[in-house]
Formats: structure tokens, C-alpha cells, sequence
């Protein structure tokens, strides 16, 4: 495995994909800090797991700038959580025959979320 | 490898939350999707998190998502301020110190309903 910085982190990279996957982790972390503590302190703190259920969502999704906020918090959530654990499984299993395969099924995975979600969060209407 | 102290436990419990998170991600945008299949389904669906194992189940997954929130914004300021990463330590306990402020009473909020 790779030195870490002082931090605990992974050391800048110094050119090329990583380092822009180095660079996003870093930017879209603070982007979803707001997004992320934001949605939580919404559903979780404001109002709570008794009040959600479809009128909710449906009376939610009805203001389409709640739309634009779940969807960048989908995106950025899932390329940060799904890049995250690419990370760990280079890490682990660097010289390991499964890698391939295991990196395959987590892009095929991020494929479907990305997908079933962006259409939950900003096409699907009731009755749709 | 990093070699003891806060720093390994800093970086240890952000793989962990990192991992949990995104494992509650998954699970949440699937429930979501749920509601294309109407509303007495998606109903069904949202009730499970009213028991009360998901009610502290709740309460892990904030306290995952706010010290992993904390302690990447700690990485990024050390990252992009090197001369400051001779007080990684310091940073570190600051972190400590903003998520029990925070997460102490945001736990209160979510597990009143339960008494």
C-alpha cells in the first residue's frame, strides 16, 4: 500500500486520472459536507421517519429545485462512495486475479444506481 | 502504511464510515426507487424504518456520515496546507470535539420518538 500523507489520506498524485480522482474526492467531500448534513438534518432532524412516505416525497418533488438538490447529492454521493472503495480495492488486491472482476461489477453497480436514481429523482411523477 | 497514533485511527474509521455509508447508499437508492411501483408498496417499504432497530440503526448511520464529513475536511485542509501537518493531531482533536457537539443532541432529536 501506498505512504499516506500526515492527515491519513492517500498523497497527492502527481499527474494524470489520479490525480483528478484525488482532486474530486477532495472537492465533491466538501460539496457533499453541505449537501449530505443538509438532506440529514431535513429528514432526520426537521422532520423524521414517522412523517416520510409517498405524499411526502410526492409533495417534495413537486418543487423541482428539491429535485436539482437530491440529484447532485445522488451523483456526487455515489462517484465519492463508489471511487472511494475503487480506492480500498486497488489497496487490497492490487496483484489479486478477482481485481478485474470486482472493479467490473462495482461500475456496473454505480451504473444501475446512477440510472434507477436520476430517473427516481428527477423524471418519475405519480401516476408516471 | 501509517504508523500509530491518531492518525492510523483517523484513517481506519474513515475506511470504515466510508464503507458503511456507501453500503446505506446503495440500500437508499433502491428503497427509493420503490416509489415507482405506488404508494401503498413504497408505504410498506418506509415503514420498516419506523422500528425501532432502524431507529438506532438511524442513529449509527449520522454519527458514520458525520465524523467521516469532519475528518475529510480535516485530510483536505492538511492536504492543501502542508505546513500545518505537524498538527494533524490537534486537527484531529478537533474533530473529536465538533462531532460530540454535534452528534450528541442531533442523537437526542432522533431517538426521542422512541420513549
Amino acid at each position: 500500500m501506498a505512504e499516506l500523507s500526515a492527515a491519513g489520506g492517500h498523497p497527492r498524485p502527481t499527474s494524470g486520472v489520479e490525480l483528478y480522482a484525488w482532486l474530486f474526492m477532495r472537492v465533491s467531500g466538501v460539496a457533499l459536507l453541505f449537501l449530505v448534513l443538509g438532506h440529514l438534518a431535513i429528514m432526520h432532524l426537521i422532520h423524521n421517519v414517522d412523517e416520510i412516505d409517498f405524499s411526502f416525497v410526492v409533495a417534495r418533488f413537486e418543487n423541482p429545485l428539491w429535485r436539482m438538490y437530491d440529484w447532485f447529492l445522488l451523483m456526487l454521493a455515489l462517484v465519492h462512495g463508489m471511487n472511494g472503495l475503487r480506492v480500498v480495492v486497488d489497496d487490497y488486491l492490487q496483484r489479486s486475479g478477482w481485481r478485474i472482476l470486482i472493479l467490473v461489477g462495482l461500475y456496473a453497480l454505480t451504473l444501475v444506481c446512477f440510472t434507477a436514481g436520476t430517473y427516481v429523482v428527477l423524471a418519475w411523477h405519480p401516476g408516471s | 502504511m501509517y504508523r500509530g497514533g491518531e492518525g492510523q485511527w483517523a484513517w481506519i474509521l474513515h475506511r470504515f464510515t466510508g464503507l458503511g455509508v456507501l453500503l446505506f447508499l446503495v440500500i437508499h437508492i433502491l428503497d427509493t426507487f420503490v416509489i415507482v411501483f405506488g404508494p401503498e408498496t413504497y408505504d410498506k417499504v418506509m415503514a420498516l424504518y419506523r422500528h425501532p432497530l432502524f431507529r438506532v440503526s438511524e442513529v449509527g448511520l449520522a454519527a458514520a456520515v458525520l465524523f467521516h464529513a469532519l475528518n475529510g475536511i480535516r485530510i483536505t485542509i492538511l492536504d492543501f496546507f502542508p505546513e500545518w501537518s505537524g498538527r494533524q493531531r490537534q486537527f484531529f482533536y478537533g474533530v473529536v470535539a465538533v462531532f460530540v457537539l454535534v452528534f450528541v443532541p442531533s442523537a437526542y432529536v432522533m431517538l426521542k420518538p422512541l420513549f
